[in-house]
């Protein structure tokens, strides 16, 4: 019972070998020039401009917040679909109610105006 | 395996009625301050007071026996009947404080009263759910209004760190109650809180399970979180001081009681074998609460700080009565919430209505004079600072009383005599500040003319709940003890 392991313990025994030799063999092979442009935040790209901490829109943010939502609604409109004839008008009404609940934060959301990207 | 079956029956409609009207309310509410013109709002408080109302009526359809609906999702137990109109009451009070206090704080949108009402609705999915699953659903839809509403103060640095902080705290706590929740399926193959019951009567092997134990532990400090036990209350005084006054009480009152109703239900229906393996725990939980509690109370200085700490004693009180663990610790429970309920939210509005714009005079010191200026306000919070003292005739005193008998029947002696001890140094700091109200003077300060009068009525409910409570306990206590039949 427990030899079926010994391939799990062998695995583990690579990795970890496999893990140090490659920080060792880079430790010891490695050349190494400290210089000012490797010591720059970024070694390579543009210089930045200007300061860096800027307001950012957060539109996108509320908007991949409702893509969610009605991505999600999908996920469940895709199983319900499958079965849709074996949960009768009950599978029905009760997916009328469910979209009906999205449908009225869609309504919130777009009357808040939400949606605008201006 | 045969499908579950999806024809919803009038049991089940009948079992969620009260959850069904208020989002119903709420989401005709969403839609109004969506179409209604700004300056136009203010009857959308007075709606959610109407569908709370409607979500009490609704309990009048079907009768009283116990029900389940959805396969034992939710129950419609007495003990579920009992914490839905606790939450009812709490709600209605919360949404009546706020109804003066959110137009003076610039908060009174829709959005506030929705928020409200979903957090309702998941305490009532949380108190009244047989499954675990449902029990997770309700403790979602409650902390995530609550999240909303912590913060809903956008302009106050206090109140948005108070929504962070409680989130992402939050967030974990969630996390280590649905890890438990996992573990205990892992073991027992069932959410059914029935099930898991008698997964554990009938193969007493797996008790000691290293997965059970874990599981168990996990849910501990997941509801530890919810109902602030030491240590898991380090997030309680931020949050309660940085949030809308109105929903510090909420939070104090509600949150509490329906988490509480859950910890019953898990621990005492579904976990009742693996017993001696939580009551130790929760012996020194309850110990540890209770202490550091009071002590940290002891020096506030800023009255909701001074109240979160106190709430978090209280705690520690209930958890003395969960520890004696029979049946009349059960309906102590119970009798212990229902008055903290009115003393909590009296106390706060007291706060409320004492209070000015951006949430200032809420020192302690900013208390001198009350009592010669406004008298019967001061005469209020005299009686709710007696009650959370434990000071007769009032509620808090036969709360403690039964809680503290309870304990010496189960013969958890020293349990009894550090609560007491407890009271005693808890009554320092709900005494200071009668003594501001009363005995010190401040100059220049000119009477408060206009009362909203709707926190003026939550007020006069409270102290009467609290007086009524304290002087005649026992229909309620008897109430109380028939709720709690289904646990043995």
């Amino acid at each position: 019972m427990l030899l079926n392991y010994i391939p799990v313990l062998l695995l583990i025994g690579v990795a970890i070998f496999f893990a140090c030799f490659a920080v060792a063999a880079s430790a010891l092979l490695g050349p190494r020039q400290a210089n000012q442009t490797k010591g720059a935040p970024y070694e390579c790209g543009m210089p930045t401009l200007g300061p860096t901490h800027q307001a950012v829109p957060i539109k996108y943010y509320i908007i991949a917040m409702l893509f969610l939502v009605f991505d999600l609604e999908v996920v469940f409109l895709y199983p319900w679909a499958v079965v849709f004839r074996e949960l009768k008008v009950a599978g029905f009404v009760e997916m009328m109610i469910f979209i009906f609940i999205l449908l009225v934060g869609f309504i919130y959301v777009w009357k808040k105006g939400a949606l605008n990207w201006e | 395996m045969n499908l579950v079956t999806t024809q919803v029956t009038v049991m089940d409609l009948i079992v969620i009625a009260p959850a069904l009207v208020l989002t119903g309310c709420a989401l005709v509410i969403l839609l109004l301050s969506a179409f209604v013109p700004t300056g136009r709002r203010g009857f959308l408080g007075y709606c959610a007071v109407a569908g709370v109302v409607a979500a009490m009526a609704s309990l009048l359809w079907g009768n009283d026996g116990a029900q389940s609906g959805f396969n034992g999702m939710v129950q419609r137990d007495p003990f579920a009947l009992f914490f839905t109109v606790i939450i009812g009451i709490i709600t209605l009070l919360t949404i009546l404080a706020s109804l003066g206090y959110a137009r003076r704080e610039g908060i009174d949108f829709g959005e506030y009263y929705v928020l409200i009402l979903f957090a309702s609705v998941g305490m009532m999915l949380m108190a009244a759910g047989g499954n675990f699953l449902i029990i997770f659903l309700g403790l979602e839809v409650m902390s995530i209004a609550i999240y909303v509403l912590a913060g809903i103060m956008r302009d106050d640095a206090r109140s948005v760190e108070a929504a962070f902080k409680y989130f992402l705290l939050g967030a974990f706590a969630s996390a280590f109650f649905l890890y438990g929740i996992a573990l205990i399926y892992a073991s027992t193959g069932t959410f059914d809180l029935t099930g898991i019951n008698r997964v554990f009567t009938e193969q007493s092997s797996i008790r000691i399970l290293p997965i059970v134990i874990t599981g168990l532990a996990l849910l501990i400090v997941g509801f530890g979180f919810k109902i602030a036990l030491v240590p898991f209350h380090m997030w309680t005084p931020d949050v309660y001081e940085g949030a809308p006054t109105t929903i510090t009480a909420f939070m104090a009152t509600g949150v509490k009681a329906a988490a509480f109703a859950a910890f019953v239900r898990v621990f005492w229906h579904a976990l009742p074998q693996l017993q001696p393996y939580w009551v130790e725990i929760m012996w020194v939980l309850a110990v540890a609460t209770m202490t550091v509690g009071n002590i940290i109370a002891l020096v506030q200085t800023n009255i909701k700080r001074m109240l979160a700490y106190s709430s978090i004693a209280h705690a520690g009180y209930i958890l003395v009565a969960f520890v004696a663990g029979n049946q009349l610790g059960a309906a102590s429970i119970l009798f212990y919430l229902l008055a903290y309920c009115f003393m909590n939210i009296g106390a706060f509005t007291v706060v409320i209505l004492l209070g000015k714009k951006g949430e200032e005079r809420t020192l302690i010191s900013d208390y001198a004079g009350v009592g010669s200026r406004h008298p019967l306000l001061a005469a209020a919070m005299a009686i709710f600072m007696f009650s959370l003292a434990g000071v007769p005739p009032t509620a808090g005193f036969m709360a403690k009383l039964y809680v503290f008998s309870t304990a010496i029947q189960a013969g958890y002696y020293w349990l009894a005599v550090i609560g007491v001890l407890n009271s005693a140094v808890a009554a320092y700091y709900y005494l200071r500040v009668l003594i501001y109200v009363y005995f010190r003077e401040q100059e220049g300060e000119s009477p408060i003319t206009q009362f909203a009068p709707a926190a003026v009525l939550v007020v006069v409910i409270s102290a009467w709940g609290v007086l009524h409570l304290g002087v005649l306990p026992s229909a309620f206590f008897a109430m109380a003890q028939r709720s709690i039949q289904f646990l043995r």
